[in-house]
């Protein structure tokens, strides 16, 4: 019996622990037979549900207006966005941050719980690390498109060139490249070699000749053996023992972009924990933003159960109470600190022409997560998924506030200014979006989008499924 | 199960990962060769001129100094090229008939400069200024070569960027002596870096940093 065709009243049946949390990580009677049936027929079958249709078409639009953005950008030049002195950093950088922080949520789940012997990241570790992926391609190209002139890219690079010149190493800009290409390297060989056995099961089980030999050529001749294994585990172990640091140290790094300025409003050293929080904070309402439609279209309940959504729920409260206190922090640092200027940004930034931003971003980020200390809302993933939505909007407008509600008003009067984003660069951030749902829907269809190895563990080692 | 891959695929699989690596170690130095060689550069590549003027004749067989055609090299960002009335205070008695030198004529009767290929063509974006360089001591054959030996002009130097810095970042490598500049033979000795340094003292040459800066070159 597949897992997919359980009636939903025996679906339901969640363990709860003493304080009243569900507290199993599979559902009941699940069996080796329908772990691998109800993960590789997602891959495996031959016309997707509708809905992957329609969510298809809607990403493809919006990837086409992406790639109309980014042409009219490459012709026209940055003219074309808002920026402008004084506010010279408009949505390409917010953005940016925006993406940035959003992959964190995936090199938490599969490097931090993995090290941490937390259980419960087994069926979303693989679509947290896809996630990440795409983040990360997403934010990589907001700088890239920033620059300018973004074909000349590689002057960022160290590389013996025609100028006889190094990059700036006293830049975080130049910090980011290191910082983003890193981590982007080591999420990609990670997620990879988590998929090595999981594809060898497509390998296995499917039977067009095409796809035995795309998942054949991907699984690299995996056969399973107990040398396999005892390679694959200290591999993935060593590379989650390098990811591990990434998960601090890549959004510390974005925050120095800001922290190393003089500017009002950026120069805090605040800023490294706080951004790292936040980004972890997003990321989480991310997963809960992906996980609970795929769950629900694909009927995987008894694969990500209730636990997965509660425990996701938690983390994602916690890092919110810590990036409240952080707003908290700043307002109180920029008063404390009795710098005119200081002083003078916070009241601007909360009174000022973008104050009702300001409190857009205090509703969406501190006053809506506070829903979630009812286990009711955590538990339902209807509620969840709208808190987890708001909040991906409040993390957004945070980089919005810290970005342009700092720049507007300088030291001096004169340099005082506005901004207003245009058409293109609406066109941009939605954009992106659609390149992220794009690979994202591609992924899903394409690769096992649940640890099929390691949901095969649980179901072998029901103390570890039910641990609490 | 039938097999999906044959047993060469093993070796199939190796030989498409090493040949990935080598693929992009042979694109990266491809591209740098093609960056640096003549093709892009055009160094050492003879210039199609109106008249084929021979400066290893004019130079070396007549000995005609530099600053009789090139007159404001001293005190001026261009070198200056000379008027065809300067090229007719000779011509104007020698080879009159020569048919190489109709042109020449031509531009004299008709009032009309001679078109000339720029050789040494930099880019607008970067400050250059013959008269600085010349006064405090870098030959003309420090950058445009043994133009003494070149029976139509071509470039010795790339102007790339790179170039210029490896003299700014240390002048004493390449400066000589005042009575030295227009001399083609000249070239360093073993004393090079201290009759540099004396020279850089000498010339009162700014080494604190001022000679790297951006907008040294770019204004």
């Amino acid at each position: 019996m597949s897992a997919g065709i359980i009636p939903p009243d025996e679906q339901v049946r969640t363990r709860l622990s003493p304080l009243g949390y569900p507290s199993n990580l599979l559902g009941p009677r699940v069996t080796y037979a329908d772990v691998n049936e109800s993960i590789s027929s997602i891959v495996l079958r031959d016309r997707a549900p509708a809905q992957w249709w329609i969510g298809f078409a809607v990403a493809f639009c919006l990837l086409m207006i992406f790639f109309l953005a980014v042409s009219w950008l490459l012709i026209r030049g940055l003219g074309i966005w808002g920026v402008n002195i004084p506010v010279a950093w408009g949505f390409a950088i917010v953005n940016f941050v925006w993406w940035i922080g959003i992959g964190h949520a995936g090199t938490f789940i599969s490097a931090i719980l993995l090290l941490m012997f937390q259980h419960w990241r087994t069926s979303i570790n693989r679509l947290a690390e896809a996630m990440t992926l795409f983040a990360v391609a997403c934010a990589g190209l907001m700088p890239l498109l920033h620059l300018g002139r973004p074909w000349v890219f590689f002057w960022l690079l160290p590389y013996p060139d025609t100028m006889g010149m190094w990059p700036q190493f006293r830049s975080p800009l130049v910090w980011d490249i290191f910082a983003v290409g890193t981590y982007f390297t080591v999420s990609i060989l990670f997620w990879f070699l988590g998929l090595v056995p999981d594809l060898a099961t497509i390998r296995d089980r499917a039977r067009k000749v095409w796809q035995k030999k795309f998942y054949g050529f991907l699984a690299l001749g995996w056969r399973n053996s107990a040398d396999h294994w005892q390679r694959h585990q200290t591999a993935y172990l060593l590379l989650a023992g390098l990811a591990t640091p990434l998960v601090l140290s890549v959004h510390s790094v974005v925050s120095l972009d800001f922290a190393v300025a003089q500017l009002p409003g950026w120069h805090s050293t605040i800023f490294p924990p706080y951004f790292v929080a936040g980004a972890i904070y997003s990321g989480f309402a991310m997963v809960l933003n992906i996980v609970i439609p795929v769950r629900k279209i694909y009927h995987l309940e008894n694969l990500i159960t209730e636990r997965y959504l509660n425990n996701m729920a938690n983390v994602m409260f916690a890092t919110g109470l810590m990036v409240s206190y952080g707003y908290f922090i700043e307002a109180f640092m920029s008063w404390y600190s009795g710098d005119i200027f200081e002083q003078y940004m916070m009241t601007y930034r909360v009174f000022g022409p973008y104050g009702w931003i300001f409190w857009v971003l205090m509703l969406c980020n501190v006053l809506v997560p506070q829903t979630l200390w009812s286990r009711r809302i955590r538990c339902n993933p209807f509620t969840l998924f709208i808190v987890a939505f708001l909040v991906n909007v409040g993390m957004w407008i945070e980089r919005f506030v810290i970005v342009v509600t700092s720049l507007h008003r300088d030291f001096i009067p004169s340099s005082w200014g506005s901004y207003a984003p245009t058409l293109w660069d609406w066109a941009t951030l939605f954009g992106s979006v659609g390149l992220f749902l794009m690979l994202l829907f591609l992924f899903i269809r394409l690769l096992p989008m649940i640890s099929i190895s390691e949901s095969r563990e649980l179901v072998a080692e029901p103390a570890k499924a039910n641990a609490l | 199960m039938a097999q999906i891959f044959s047993p060469r695929s093993n070796v199939q699989a190796k030989v498409i990962i090493v040949a990935t690596i080598l693929l992009v170690c042979a694109g990266g130095w491809l591209t740098s060769a093609v960056w640096w060689s003549p093709y892009t550069t055009y160094v050492n590549v003879p210039f199609d001129q109106p008249v084929p003027f021979s400066h290893q004749q004019h130079v070396a067989g007549l000995g005609i100094d530099c600053r009789y055609c090139h007159t404001s090299v001293e005190t001026s960002s261009f070198a200056g090229m000379p008027a065809t009335e300067t090229c007719m205070t000779c011509h104007s008695q020698l080879w009159t008939e020569a048919p190489l030198l109709a042109p020449v004529r031509a531009s004299l009767t008709t009032n009309t400069s001679l078109k000339w290929t720029r050789v040494y063509d930099l880019p607008d974006f970067a400050y250059f200024d013959h008269g600085i360089h010349v006064t405090k001591g870098v030959g003309c054959s420090t950058c445009h070569g043994r133009v003494d030996q070149m029976p139509i002009t071509w470039k010795t130097q790339t102007l790339y960027m790179k170039w210029c810095l490896e003299c700014h970042r240390a002048p004493e490598k390449y400066l000589r002596p005042q009575n030295e500049i227009y001399n083609m033979v000249w070239h360093p000795g073993k004393d090079q870096t201290a009759l540099g340094r004396q020279l850089i003292a000498q010339d009162h040459i700014d080494t604190s940093g001022r000679l790297t800066n951006c907008s040294t070159c770019h204004r």
